[in-house]
This record gives structure tokens, sequence and C-alpha cells, in this order.
């Protein structure tokens, strides 16, 4: 199933997260949020296991409520498609410390790998860059995922789209934990929120 | 029944919402449009601590709140009650990561509805709230809002405790397109 010319997604999110300083790091649903607890577990990871569709706006509602700091959504196709009005959302209010990254190997890999739209249809890039988000990158190089992963620090400068087309292996599950009141009050308290 | 008509002065019921939500430090106010909302929509996106934040569909609104809430802001989603079926999987996030949940839904299909299409959406509206974990409150006469906001506001913000205000349709005036 694995294709030499695909990246790989653990080192893209790897090299995304390699120097986070006070990025905010949010995982949609599946395997992402797994690459992100693989790159080291953080205060600031934001991860999902539901909401299926929300994690872009979970970064929308973030970055706007906190514009001086980077928020980093990492996410996979299939969840990225169901979420897809978010981008004309995003694309209307131009949060410009937002970046996107879609890891897209095609297939809903959670579910037993049946194929999804950007496999043969569906470009998100276009998507994106039709909704209003005017920084929108098709990457298939490290040094492309490496370049991104700096540009994520300018505040100013977003919002920001990029989709990494990425091997469609399937990888040990590396799975964080799924408190999620914990993950938003750790969140919190690391952005100095006390606890109501 | 009271029904719209352009001639109508505007109510005051919406204006009494806005300062509920000025006075609780609401920051962020994701919405889909609907006529019930507009008057409200409008002191919204003039508002200069407040952001008026347009979705493609309503489940959206509830994804933000979650991020808005993480990064330190409280939100309020306004919606249309045809707008809450569109928002049910992702209700799901309110009791899981349990930030402070309001919306304001002007009910449809309800209180001399002419269309038959809202019908079926607008009579499940609170048992939909209910059975996904969100207390719902209802205001059916302009008198009784500030008093209705106030506790709901309250309770959301402060007790965490997930709440729908339902702004029934007697309220606002049935739409009315045929005699």
């Amino acid at each position: 199933m694995s294709k030499t010319n695909l990246l790989d997604r653990r080192q893209v999110v790897a090299a995304l997260l390699a120097n986070r300083r006070d990025v905010v790091a949010i995982g949609g649903l599946g395997a992402s949020t797994n690459d992100i607890t693989a790159a080291g577990d953080h205060a600031r990871n934001f991860y999902l296991w539901g909401g299926m569709g929300g994690a872009a706006m979970i970064g929308l509602g973030l970055a706007l409520a906190q514009p001086e700091l980077p928020v980093l959504v990492i996410t996979g196709d299939g969840e990225m498609l169901m979420g897809m009005g978010s981008l004309a959302t995003i694309g209307l209010q131009k949060p410009a410390n937002l970046s996107i990254v879609v890891l897209d190997n095609e297939r809903y890999g959670e579910t037993g790998g049946q194929t999804s739209h950007t496999s043969a249809a569906a470009d998100l890039v276009g998507v994106a860059r039709a909704c209003g988000i005017g920084d929108s990158r098709a990457i298939s190089t490290m040094a492309e995922v490496e370049s991104f992963a700096a540009s994520v620090h300018d505040v100013r400068g977003g919002p920001r789209f990029a989709n990494v087309k990425i091997d469609s292996a399937e990888l040990a599950r590396i799975l964080p934990t799924r408190d999620g009141t914990y993950i938003v009050n750790r969140l919190r308290g690391d952005l100095g929120f006390p606890p109501i | 029944m009271h029904a719209r008509t352009d001639a109508d002065a505007p109510p005051s019921w919406p204006d009494e919402i806005f300062a509920v939500l000025e006075r609780f430090e609401v920051r962020q106010v994701p919405y889909v449009p609907d006529a019930g909302h507009s008057q409200l929509i409008k002191r919204v996106l003039a508002s200069s601590s407040m952001r008026g934040i347009p979705l493609t569909t309503e489940e959206e609104g509830v994804a933000l709140l979650a991020g808005a809430w993480t990064g330190g802001q409280r939100g309020v989603l306004l919606m249309q009650s045809s707008g809450v079926g569109n928002c049910i999987n992702m209700l799901s996030l309110i009791p899981i990561l349990r930030f402070p949940f309001l919306t304001l839904v002007t009910m449809r299909g309800e209180w001399g509805e002419f269309n038959p299409w809202q019908v079926p959406m607008g009579s499940t509206t609170q048992g939909v709230f209910e059975l996904s974990g969100v207390q719902v409150l209802r205001a059916s006469h302009a008198a009784e809002v500030p008093a209705v906001l106030e506790a709901a506001a309250a309770q959301a913000y402060n007790a965490l405790t997930p709440t729908a205000v339902l702004l029934s349709q007697r309220l606002i005036g049935a739409k009315v397109f045929t005699k």
C-alpha cells in the first residue's frame, strides 16, 4: 500500500513540532492525534478523540481568543472533509495566527482504509484557497514541511493551510490521554487561566 | 397571534439580551443568521468587545466555543431551531471538555407556524437538547427575557451547566408569507 515518494506522517509531525516553543497544537480525531503524541506529550497539545470535523473550528476559537499565540491544527483528510465549511468560516475571519496542516493519505485509515474524496477528486488546497485562505500550499517534501513549520511562528502572516500527501502505512498506535477535561484544563493552566 | 410586519417598532428584548451578554463578558458570538436574531446580530457586529462570527453550519459554533474557552474567552451560539439538529454529534464535546456552553435559539415550527417543513425539527428541539445534556430554558414573553437570560448566563458561565434558551415564536412573532 505504501508508496516510496510519499512522506512519513510521524516525520512530518515531528518536524512541525520540533521547534514548537509556545505553539498550541490541536490534533484532529484519528491518527493525527496519535502523531502529535508520538512527537511528545505537551501541556499545549489538544487531543481530539471525537467531534469529527471540529478540529479547525477549535483552532479558530483558540486563535481568536489568543491572537499572539501560534495555533496549529494538525488533522487528516477525512476529518477536514467533514468540516470543510469551516475553511470558509476561517477564510472570512482571517486569524493571522492560525495554521492548518492536513495529513492526506487519501484514506479513512482508522476504519479499514476506505478511500476518501481526496484520492480521486477533491483538492483541499484549492478549497482552502477558494475560501479565502491565500497562503494555501500543497506539500510533498520535508524541506517544505520545515519551511511551513517555521512560518507557523509568524502570528501576523496567517491564516495558512498546507496539505501534505503522506504514506498510508498503518503505524503503531501511540495514544494520548482520553480525558478531555484534563486536556483542556492543563492547556488553560499553561496559558495562565485558573480553574473556575 | 402576533405576526411580524415591517411596520412593527423594533422590540427591546434583543437589546436586553445584548446587555446581559455584555455584562457576562461574552467575547465570541458565532451564529447562523435568523430573522429572529437579526437585531441582536447587528448589535454584536457593531460592538467593540464582541466578535460576531458567521458560520456555514451550526456545529462549527459548538467546536469554536470549546476553542474560545481553552483560550480564555466566553462565547454564545446564536441559531434557529432547525440548526440544533445540525449540532448533535458536536454537542458531545460539551460534557467531555466541560466548557461553558450557552446557546440562544429562535424557535420555528410552533405557535402559529405556517411552514410545515419547520415543524419536525421545531417539535424535537427541546428533546434533542435534553437528550444531549443541555438544560433548556424558554422565554415566551418580552417581559421575561432579561430574567431568563440572566439565569441562563449565570448557570452556563458560573456553574458550567450547558444551557439553551429557546426564544419562542410567540415572542418573536410567527413568520407569515400568506394571508
